[in-house]
């Protein structure tokens, strides 16, 4: 089982989760496992074509999954995924 | 000694007198760098004290550069403040940013932290980078000596709307403090060329775990602003690139007169607009209008602070000649979209509500 770690704006999909544990033993079968589990996830995290948007990295423990091999990178216990999307409060609208 | 003169002989540029700026302006200012310059054109709201601690109440209503540079320079008069009293933009960043030797992001928004980021890129200067949501936020140094850029991390902006703005989700108050000061560390630190930057590595803060984690960030030799093949060579346009439509051209006027009528289908149909009584309370003790605020013309100039320059208001008293004034008074101040109720609260009982009783 790895765990994956949902971030705050994602976790309104995921049923308010912060971490799952989830199976599979590639980046791309635990992302699925992920979206099958919260089937409202999926337009946050894939675009129309099914590719994983790119203001959404997903990290394999501290490595970015686009150098490492990206969704094809091999998973394995005791593994932590991170889905890290892009947020750009700091100023006056907070 | 020497350190302090480093501080001393370094320029600092903060984007933003917000959230993330506020904890920024106040211990730079007090570290004792030279020259601080702060870009920012918004004004104080009561809804900003909760985090953006270098205002405070007496600054509500006040321009935040204004009000910043005030409690800066209580701390450290020997600061040099420049002002940018302006929004940051493709025509102004390369000559805003060119005199100083680090900028530091704590912007709120898409558009401009690519516009921070490639100016940044371009010039060559060190990018401190901090972001807020809720209970989370990241940090890092973006484009130092030719390290990763924001573009590396993420090459394109959520669309609008697909990602919750902190507007809604609000924001823990004491969270931009936390990210603020990491921020203001690293700026320290690379001026005075201590430590291990920040930098090829993104900083995660979870308030709520009590969490910090470290991502790697590396440089994509794909990025179109820094990698090997690059596309983008001067600043763009960023709010096309955010997919932010430009605003349209206004198809009904919002200034002038309205109708009460038309007031009233305006409530009808749940347009969003602010609707401000400004008669006195004894008079919104005998008739009141369902919706509307109450803010007597008397008031009304201390407490601009409590309305949002880019709502649209329509402003009524008993017969439109106070509401005239207040619109004029608003205008003024610079809001934009503001009409006066013709023939105030006595022409809506006549045409919409006569429950609503005359006097």
């Amino acid at each position: 089982m790895a765990r994956i770690l949902i971030p705050t704006p994602l976790r309104q999909f995921a049923e308010k989760n912060d971490s799952v544990e989830l199976t599979g033993t590639t980046v791309g079968e635990v992302l699925g496992a992920l979206t099958s589990r919260f089937p409202d996830l999926k337009k946050h995290l894939y675009n129309d074509e099914g590719k994983l948007r790119s203001f959404v990295n997903v990290y394999l423990n501290d490595e970015d999954i686009r150098y490492i091999g990206k969704e094809a990178s091999p998973v394995k216990e005791a593994d932590t995924l991170s889905i890290v999307p892009s947020i750009a409060g700091g100023a006056h609208r907070g | 000694m020497d350190g302090q003169l480093k501080l001393k002989q370094a320029s600092v540029l903060l984007v933003g007198a917000g959230g993330l700026g506020a904890p920024l302006g106040l211990y730079l200012a007090a570290a004792g760098i030279g020259r601080i310059g702060l870009v920012d054109f918004d004004v104080v709201d009561f809804t900003n004290l909760q985090r953006q601690v270098i205002h405070g109440t007496k600054d509500v209503g006040r321009k935040k550069i204004d009000s910043a540079f005030e409690t800066m320079r209580d701390i450290n008069p020997f600061v040099q403040l420049d002002r940018h009293e302006t929004a940051l933009s493709s025509e102004n960043a390369f000559q805003i940013f060119k005199d100083y030797d680090y900028v530091v992001d704590g912007t709120d928004n898409f558009p401009t932290r690519y516009l921070v980021n490639d100016a940044c890129v371009l010039l060559n200067k060190p990018n401190v980078y901090g972001s807020i949501f809720r209970f989370e936020g990241q940090a890092t140094v973006f484009a130092y000596e030719g390290g990763p850029c924001y573009r590396c991390l993420y090459p394109e902006p959520p669309p609008p709307g697909l990602v919750p703005s902190c507007a809604e989700g609000g924001v823990l108050g004491i969270l931009p403090g936390v990210i603020g000061l990491i921020q203001a560390t690293e700026t320290v630190k690379l001026i005075l060329g201590i430590g291990q930057p920040l930098v090829g590595r993104l900083l995660l803060y979870d308030a709520l775990g009590m969490k910090f984690r470290e991502l790697k960030l590396r440089k994509n030799p794909d990025c179109p602003i820094c990698g090997d093949h690059r596309t983008i060579t001067q600043l763009i346009d960023y709010q096309e690139f955010c997919g932010i439509p430009h605003q349209p051209v206004e198809a009904a006027p919002v200034t002038g007169d309205i109708e009460p009528s038309e007031v009233k289908q305006k409530q009808d149909r749940g347009d969003n607009f602010v609707l401000i009584d400004v008669r006195e309370p004894h008079e919104y003790q005998i008739a009141r209008i369902p919706g509307a605020r109450l803010i007597p013309l008397g008031e009304l100039p201390k407490r601009l602070g409590e309305l949002n320059k880019l709502d649209e208001f329509v402003m009524h008293c008993k017969s439109g000649m106070r509401s005239a004034k207040a619109v004029d008074l608003l205008k003024q101040a610079g809001f934009a979209k503001v009409r006066n109720m013709k023939g105030g609260i006595l022409a809506w009982s006549d045409k919409v509500d006569p429950t609503v009783p005359k006097y």
